[in-house]
């Protein structure tokens, strides 16, 4: 019988199990040093915030895995032989393969500053991550005050934990606005000033310069560049982003640049071995997207696809639209299809936002044809199926705000804005500023 | 196991912890209750609407400005902070503190009101003459356990119900539903039965149908329903519309959430002051079989023993009516048969495997039946009396289940056991609801994270996240549709819509965001 191993148990290691699973008898193995069970790694948050327990962040019940014969392996991958198939443990003892699939994740970003090894330095990808902010930030006498660098979707979801628990937040960050490289100028500002209204000092325009370790070596406070300030603090949280998690592959011959890289059936530059998820470099980037995509749903979609491969119906990964989520504190965050902060030369922008200043939408067009690119939008849930829809038709900016009705997802008895919505557009529209 | 997988309360600070306002409304609280442990130690008060009306405006007073504190002057948003990390909310010392008390409470409501103050012969003594003057008020008597319960009860539903509005009121669907349910324990739980009372009608709940008003059939009700002139009739005939026509109409059009989130009382309770417990359902697979096993069994058991009292209510068939034994008995056979073929017929497919458990039900109950008629004589079913039937369910579901374990045990197990396990209304509008109805939770694409939010604080304990994460809309018999999953879901994913019945169930695995022609190619298949 045919072993497929996977190497990482995360939502992209999974669904490629799953899938084949469903499709063919193989015998799959999957491999993780960081869990026992699958989970979902974008809960991580809530359970430091009390909302759920780590067992709550396991997707499927524990009798789940020998039921649907996945073999599950607590192991730590530090070597691939690719000529004889085999896998070195870290632990000690080697497996061998058939067919091997890369599905080993992210790890934190960092940029090499003094003081990074202090204890209390950290980053929050991992379950060991979260296992550490809970020593150094388990309250507010142990911790007075965290210091964040970084201004992303990892660092917000951290300042809103860390604030749960009354923990002094400053949030450093190199641009003007949060995550204004991503989002158009509007919705920054809305989510940065949403932000602080939730008492965090966010600091704009701010790189961090040093760490201070105190004698113990534990972190004691952090010097900014800018100004050389010193602000005291018991926790760094390291929030500049994730790079693929391919060190262990050193050596094993296969091909990597940031990430390993694929080309579009997944394929490494070694036969049987396939990359997914997280981990992976598109040697060409599909249309806007980046070559490295470290989110959810991408992971699943190469899963998915890769499975198909491995099962005999050879699949290219073929993303459709462009869609992501995410929540900064109270504000919901949608978006689907592409709006660039730094507009690209056909793209023009409406922005809407509501006067109690936790609802926007960005809707991003081309100024010629006014063919409809993409939408952001904020405290106001859109249905994913409906812009999927307008965007495979090209339908035009003015058809969408026309009928954004048909589009909305918030609850029943919501307030409504498309009204709102339309009558700024068409007053928008009679200024000659597009 | 490592500290997080463990349980981080035990090194981590609860997040929320009580602030000194809520410190002193809690004792604000707390004193309106000594008030009530004062009266029940047989103090007696001289001046009793006084001391009831500031045992009772405590309270409200405590909650009100708890739920102030709590959530005024912060932002509308989820409030979930630390609801794991405290005692209180996961099964610590005080949760077991709590539902003991609560359990003892209704075991003395129960089986000994004479603890309580009611006395067979002479006026009431303890904590239920101090509720004489407000039962004078409004029905006319002396207070009863019962009144004193339905006042607690009214009461709680209000005050937490405005906490409750607080906590979401970024959430039009929970601030209506919220007022839903007060309106109708104030009105019609409370108020209507009351004053029914003072004019000599017959105690009568509009809002409270069979057969989770399983004495709506008992003989002595009848009885006093027929002994009541027009309005009695009304009363009996609205009854059995309700369930036969008005309930399943509104199930049809807007799932069982018209009536276990947004009239029911027990629901009433279960979303207002059980709300901090949603959590603490179980959400195993298991849990889901233990569930369709009891809920459908306490539902074969009040449809036999409904049958079986009316039917030795109808006595020997020598009165002189159409209704004798014999038709009813045969009638109810009948219908329960077509009934029982419609829905094997026309739904199957959406049954899938429950169709056996269906069919059992239903023959069980058909075998009841027959067995009345051939083993009965003399007002005798099967070889006790119909009313022994009633007794033992009142006891054992009405009472046991019901308030001791559905209400004692919020703490433990949740807000909603006696809905999700035991009551038999909620059976009837889930069949309904999985088969004959609009509603349904609709998935939003493929933008789940499997965070595993909306399974945790489903009260019913619905893996609502098994569905999601496949972009399956949900259409689950137990649904009481509360709508805290979506207001809990941080990716916009869940949305409670009625709609048409086409792609109602859908089953696609592959979410959308993939390529098209892997989707088709998949769902092909
Ligand atoms: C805090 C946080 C919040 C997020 N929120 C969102 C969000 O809201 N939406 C969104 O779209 N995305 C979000 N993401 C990103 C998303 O979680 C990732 O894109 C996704 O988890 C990647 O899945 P994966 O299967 O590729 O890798 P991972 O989930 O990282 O799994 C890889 C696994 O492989 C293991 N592994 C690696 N190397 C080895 C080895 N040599 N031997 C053994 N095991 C190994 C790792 O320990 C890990 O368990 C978030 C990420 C984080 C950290
Ligand atoms: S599935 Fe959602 S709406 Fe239904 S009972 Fe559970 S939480 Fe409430
Ligand atoms: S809460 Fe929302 S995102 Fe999280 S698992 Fe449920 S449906 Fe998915």
């Amino acid at each position: 019988m045919e072993h497929i191993v996977i190497i990482g148990n995360g939502i992209s290691g999974i669904t490629a199990a799953r899938h084949i699973r469903k499709h063919s008898d193989k015998k799959i193995t999957v491999i993780s040093a960081e869990s026992d069970y699958f989970f979902s790694r974008t809960a991580l948050m809530y359970v430091y915030m009390g909302h759920m327990k780590w067992d709550h962040l396991k997707p499927y019940e524990d009798w789940f895995w020998k039921k649907n014969r996945l073999e599950l392996k607590k192991a730590y991958v530090s070597k691939i032989e690719t000529d004889t198939k085999t896998l070195h443990f870290q632990e000690g003892g080697s497996m061998t393969y058939d067919k091997l699939i890369i599905a080993s994740g992210s790890t934190t970003n960092t940029f090499g500053w003094e003081g990074l090894e202090s204890k209390g330095v950290l980053g929050m990808v991992t379950k060991q991550d979260l296992e550490q902010i809970e020593t150094y930030a388990p309250n507010n006498k142990e911790c007075p005050r965290a210091v964040l660098i970084g201004g992303g979707l990892i660092g917000v979801e951290l300042a809103e934990m860390l604030r749960t628990r009354n923990i002094e937040v400053t949030f450093l960050i190199r641009e003007e606005n949060f995550w204004d490289a991503v989002l158009p100028e509007g919705e920054a500002a809305m989510i940065s000033r949403h932000i602080e209204s939730h008492g965090v000092d966010l600091r704009n325009n701010t790189n961090l310069d040093k760490i201070i370790a105190n004698d113990e070596g534990k972190v004691r406070a952090i010097i900014t560049k800018e100004t050389g300030e010193e602000i005291s603090c018991s926790m760094v949280g390291i929030c500049t982003g994730v790079k693929p998690n391919i060190t262990f592959l050193e050596g094993s011959g296969i091909e990597t640049d940031r990430g390993i890289l694929v080309n579009r059936k997944l394929e490494t530059n070694i036969q049987d071995i396939y990359a997914i998820g997280d981990c992976v470099q598109q040697r060409e980037a599909i249309g806007n997207r980046k070559p490295i995509e470290a989110v959810w749903y991408t992971g699943r979609m190469m899963g998915e696809t890769v499975a198909q491969t491995l099962c005999g119906n050879p699949f290219e990964y073929n993303p459709g639209h462009w869609f992501n989520s995410a929540k900064f504190f109270d504000i919901e965050y949608q978006t689907y299809g592409w709006v660039f902060s730094d507009k690209k030369e056909y793209e023009a922008h409406f922005h809407w936002r509501h006067q109690d200043d936790t609802k926007c939408i960005t809707i991003a067009y081309n100024k010629d044809t006014h063919e409809f690119l993409g939408i952001n939008t904020f405290g106001i849930r859109m249905k994913h199926e409906v812009f999927d829809r307008w965007l495979s038709e090209h339908q035009k900016v003015d058809f969408v705000i026309r009928n954004l009705k048909q589009a909305n997802f918030d609850p029943e008895f919501y307030k409504h804005y498309e009204k709102d919505i339309f009558n700024s557009f068409k007053e928008n529209l009679q200024q000659p500023q597009l | 196991m490592s500290k997080i997988e463990h349980n981080m309360s035990m090194t981590g600070d609860a997040p929320a912890s009580v602030s000194t306002t809520q410190k002193i409304a809690s004792a604000l609280g707390l004193l309106g209750l000594f008030i009530l442990l004062l009266a029940l130690t047989n103090v007696d008060f001289p001046n009793k609407t006084l001391f009831l009306s500031l045992s009772l405006g405590l309270i409200a007073a405590g909650t009100i400005v708890f739920a102030n504190d709590a959530y005024r002057g912060k932002h509308a948003g989820i409030k979930n902070d630390g609801v794991w990390l405290k005692a209180f909310t996961n099964r610590g010392l005080s949760a077991w503190v709590i539902g003991i008390g609560l359990t003892l409470f209704y075991i003395v409501l129960y089986w000994f009101p004479e603890y309580l103050g009611l006395n067979s012969e002479g006026g009431n003594t303890g904590v239920i003459s101090l509720f004489d003057p407000l039962s004078k008020l409004i029905n006319g008597n002396p207070a009863s356990q019962w009144f004193v319960y339905g006042t607690l009860y009214t009461l709680a539903i209000l005050v937490f119900g405005y906490k409750f509005i607080l906590k979401y009121r970024h959430n039009n669907y929970e601030i209506l539903r919220t007022f839903s349910v007060m309106f109708f324990q104030l009105g019609f739980a409370f108020l209507i039965p009351e004053i029914l009372i003072r004019l000599n009608q017959p105690y009568f709940n509009p809002a409270n149908l069979w057969p989770l008003n399983y004495d709506l059939f008992a003989g002595y009700k009848i009885d006093e329903f027929f002994s009541s002139g027009t309005l009695g009739l009304m009363m009996f005939a609205f009854g059995i519309l309700s369930i036969f026509v008005i309930s399943p109409i509104l199930t049809y059009k807007y799932g069982k959430r018209w009536y276990c989130s947004w009239v029911c009382g027990c629901g009433g309770l279960a979303e207002t002051a059980g709300d901090p417990y949603r959590h603490l359902s179980d959400k195993s697979q298991f849990a889901w079989k233990v569930e369709r096993w009891v809920i459908h069994s306490v539902l074969v058991f009040v449809v036999v023993m409904t049958i079986a009292v009316v039917y030795s209510f109808l006595g020997d068939d020598s009165k002189d009516t159409w209704l004798t034994q014999d038709v009813f008995l045969w009638g109810a056979a009948g219908f329960l048969t077509l009934v029982f073929a419609l829905i094997m017929i026309f739904k199957r497919q959406e049954l899938a495997k429950d169709a056996k458990y269906g069919a059992i039900g239903y023959f069980v109950i058909i075998t009841a039946i027959i067995g009345m008629n051939y083993f009965s004589g003399n007002n005798q079913i099967f070889f006790f009396q119909g009313y022994q039937l009633r007794s033992w369910y009142g006891f054992l579901i009405g009472a046991a289940f019901s308030g001791v374990i559905g209400v004692g045990f919020y703490p433990i197990f949740g807000n909603r056991v006696w809905c999700r396990f035991g009551c038999p209304m909620a059976a009837v509008l889930g069949m309904q609801q999985r088969l004959f109805s609009k509603f349904r939770i609709t998935t939003n694409g493929g933008q789940c994270i499997s965070c595993g939010n909306c399974s945790t604080y489903c009260e019913m304990g619905i893996d609502v996240r098994a569905y999601a994460q496949k972009g399956e809309n949900i259409v689950r018999s137990s649904c009481v549709g509360c709508g805290i999953c979506s207001a809990v879901c941080p990716r916009g994913v869940l949305k409670l819509e009625n709609g048409s019945q086409d792609g109602r169930i859908n089953s696609e695995e592959v979410l959308l965001g993939n390529d098209v022609d892997l989707m088709d190619f998949l769902n092909q298949k």
